[in-house]
């Protein structure tokens, strides 16, 4: 019952909440929806599948560049473009799972990190092509295609609401579904999982590559936000974000990342206004939740919770 | 000839310090499990810190023992303040040490500015060697004895001594060898410090080459991880194997293939994997 008003009050807030914004703040919401679906997208690998991974930007930034480069040099027919992206971003992760999925553990954060270093190293390198450390600037917002012109900040929010939610809807359904069950499985004991007869290695790829479409997914929304993509999409900082917005948040609760997406950049935000030290205080809040709240805001929450309201029958 | 004899040299002098930087990131983890994002901030701080006492002393000796010092505190202060209270897991120790890799980037960012800097390497140095026809620059020549120095003294170490032997021990199971008396706490500090140490004489020794800019302790980070994953983690023979394997490849991708150049690091790297995953003389 409280969960259901919960979704609908926050269904409200964020239908709502742009008529009392400014447009800058606006601007602040939709980036926070986009790293959202970024979050998310790394929550099935991580939370659910129990796949770290430090190499996530790989996809979200394969999609970015399909994008604006199809953007610039071909057609600005969004439906193209998009799919282009997110077929780019797919393709990638069932390649990279291909020989990431192999290993486990340390070896697979040193191997999704050095693979999505690989497609770093292309598109800073390749000058000609992707214009190497400049990046690509002036990507328009999709103008064919689509009933309305997204160019508006308004149009645009609605727009990354929409896909957040259809996003969420695909993820709740997952998760759900007898394909969840056995992810958490696996994440729970993955030898257990195939003396079942599971074919586990399977299940962790197809989450694998839904993962990086959704990555994908997000990187085509955040090229279109800024107009603008550059190797940094690529790097270990994207990877590394949307990892601790993922703990932060609660890995492996549905909502947990879409929190800790919001906290970091609002905090981003509020921390880069005074300060030009805004890495240092990311690196002292990754250590701050390693050792204070290693099951993100959501546990901390719930441990709180059950501090205030002891059981039944157990002295406060 | 001589463009092929240079670009070996070249390759195999940066081989010798991406060994010194896998070395200390493999032991760790073969002792503890520990993947440190971390050890390229060792190498930045080495290096900033040797330019600081460099230019206040002097004195280059005091310069590299003062860098490599700042490491190995840097290290122990790591491993015993902050890792220890973390569960043996490998995504909290990823996360706690990229956020020491964060905030040491920042803070070297913070102290010594934003503008690359090169470290003055000694006078008698700043010569070449003839071999034959060739003039060899001594410094290069210096770098590799000292990776095949540190090498071989590691490589002894661990084969013929009694520490090497506990190590060896802990390595293969902690738990035995803590009920055979080892105290493994002391080791595990020792070998992080000593790992960190290693890696911050390599951003000293590696100064005067590559200079030291924000940024660096990213990139020796990641080649680092290309060493270790070619050469197996947890393994000497490996980082070194590994490193030589990289240094090479990358020097002849830079001079054959400028705009692909990280291509071909990367894409060896790729093979190693399709075939053997934990590296070529990987544990686990």
């Amino acid at each position: 019952m409280t969960r259901t008003l919960g979704v609908v009050a926050s269904a409200i807030a964020l239908a709502g909440l742009p008529l009392a914004l400014t447009s800058y703040q606006l601007g602040l919401l939709t980036k926070m929806l986009i790293f959202a679906v970024f979050a998310m997208s790394l929550n099935l690998i991580l939370g659910y599948a129990g796949l770290p991974s430090l190499g996530h930007a790989a996809y979200f930034g394969m999609g970015a560049y399909t994008v604006g480069l199809l953007a610039l040099r071909a057609t600005d027919n969004f439906w193209l473009d998009f799919g282009a992206g997110v077929l780019a971003a797919g393709i990638t992760a069932a390649l990279f799972g291909l020989l990431a999925l192999r290993t486990q553990g340390s070896y697979l954060l040193m191997i999704t990190l050095a693979l999505a270093q690989v497609v770093w190293g292309i598109a800073f390198g390749w000058r000609g092509f992707t214009g190497g450390d400049d990046g690509l600037p002036g990507i328009r917002r999709p103008a064919a295609g689509l009933p309305v012109s997204l160019d508006d900040g308004m149009r645009f929010y609605y727009f990354a609401l929409l896909v957040f939610t259809a996003v969420t809807v695909v993820l709740l359904v997952l998760i759900r579904s007898p394909f969840g069950r056995a992810l958490v499985g696996i994440r729970e004991c993955e030898r257990r999982m195939e003396v079942l007869g599971y074919d586990t290695w399977r299940y962790k790829y197809v989450a694998f590559v839904i993962a990086g479409v959704l990555a994908g997914v997000a990187g085509n929304l955040f090229v279109y936000f800024n107009g603008f993509v550059s190797p940094a999409y690529l790097s270990i900082l994207f990877s590394a974000t949307a990892l601790i917005m993922v703990i932060l948040g609660g890995a492996g609760t549905l909502v947990g990342p879409a929190l800790g997406s919001a906290v970091i950049i609002f905090l981003e935000n509020v921390v880069s206004a005074h300060t030009e030290r805004w890495p240092l205080v990311l690196g002292a809040i990754y250590v701050a939740l390693v050792l204070f709240a290693p099951d993100g805001l959501v546990g901390l929450a719930r441990r709180l919770a059950a501090r205030a309201a002891p059981a039944p029958g157990r002295p406060a | 000839m001589t463009f092929w004899t240079f670009q070996i040299l070249n390759g195999v002098s940066f081989g010798m310090l991406l060994f010194l930087l896998a070395a200390g990131l493999s032991l760790i983890y073969g002792l503890m499990r520990i993947l440190n994002l971390a050890h390229g901030s060792y190498y930045i701080l080495g290096a900033y810190v040797a330019l600081s006492v460099g230019r206040a002393t002097g004195s280059l000796v005091l310069a590299a023992v003062a860098g490599t010092a700042a490491g190995v505190v840097l290290g122990i202060v790591m491993e015993r303040v902050f890792l220890r209270r973390v569960p043996r897991d490998e995504l909290p120790q990823a996360l706690l040490t990229f956020g020491f890799l964060l905030i040491l980037g920042d803070l070297s960012l913070w102290i010594w500015g934003g503008t690359p800097q090169t470290l003055p390497r000694p006078e008698w140095l700043s010569t070449s060697v003839r071999l034959g026809t060739l003039h060899f620059p001594a410094y290069r020549l210096f770098v590799i004895a000292v990776g095949v120095v540190v090498g071989v003294g590691l490589w002894l170490l661990q084969e013929h001594t009694r520490l090497g032997a506990m190590l060896r021990a802990a390595i293969d199971d902690p738990e035995i060898a803590r009920t055979v008396g080892i105290r493994v706490p002391v080791l595990t500090t020792g070998v992080f410090a000593f790992g960190a140490g290693l890696a911050a004489l390599g951003g000293i020794m590696g100064g005067p080459l590559l200079g030291v800019y924000p940024g660096a302790d990213f990139e020796v980070l990641l080649l680092a991880f290309v060493v270790v994953i070619i050469g197996g983690l947890g393994s000497l023979k490996g980082a070194f194997v590994g490193g030589l394997v990289v240094g090479l490849l990358d020097n002849f991708g830079k001079a054959l293939f400028p705009e692909f150049a990280l291509f071909t690091i990367f894409a060896p790297m790729a093979i190693i994997l399709a075939v053997r995953p934990t590296g070529l003389f990987g544990v686990r």
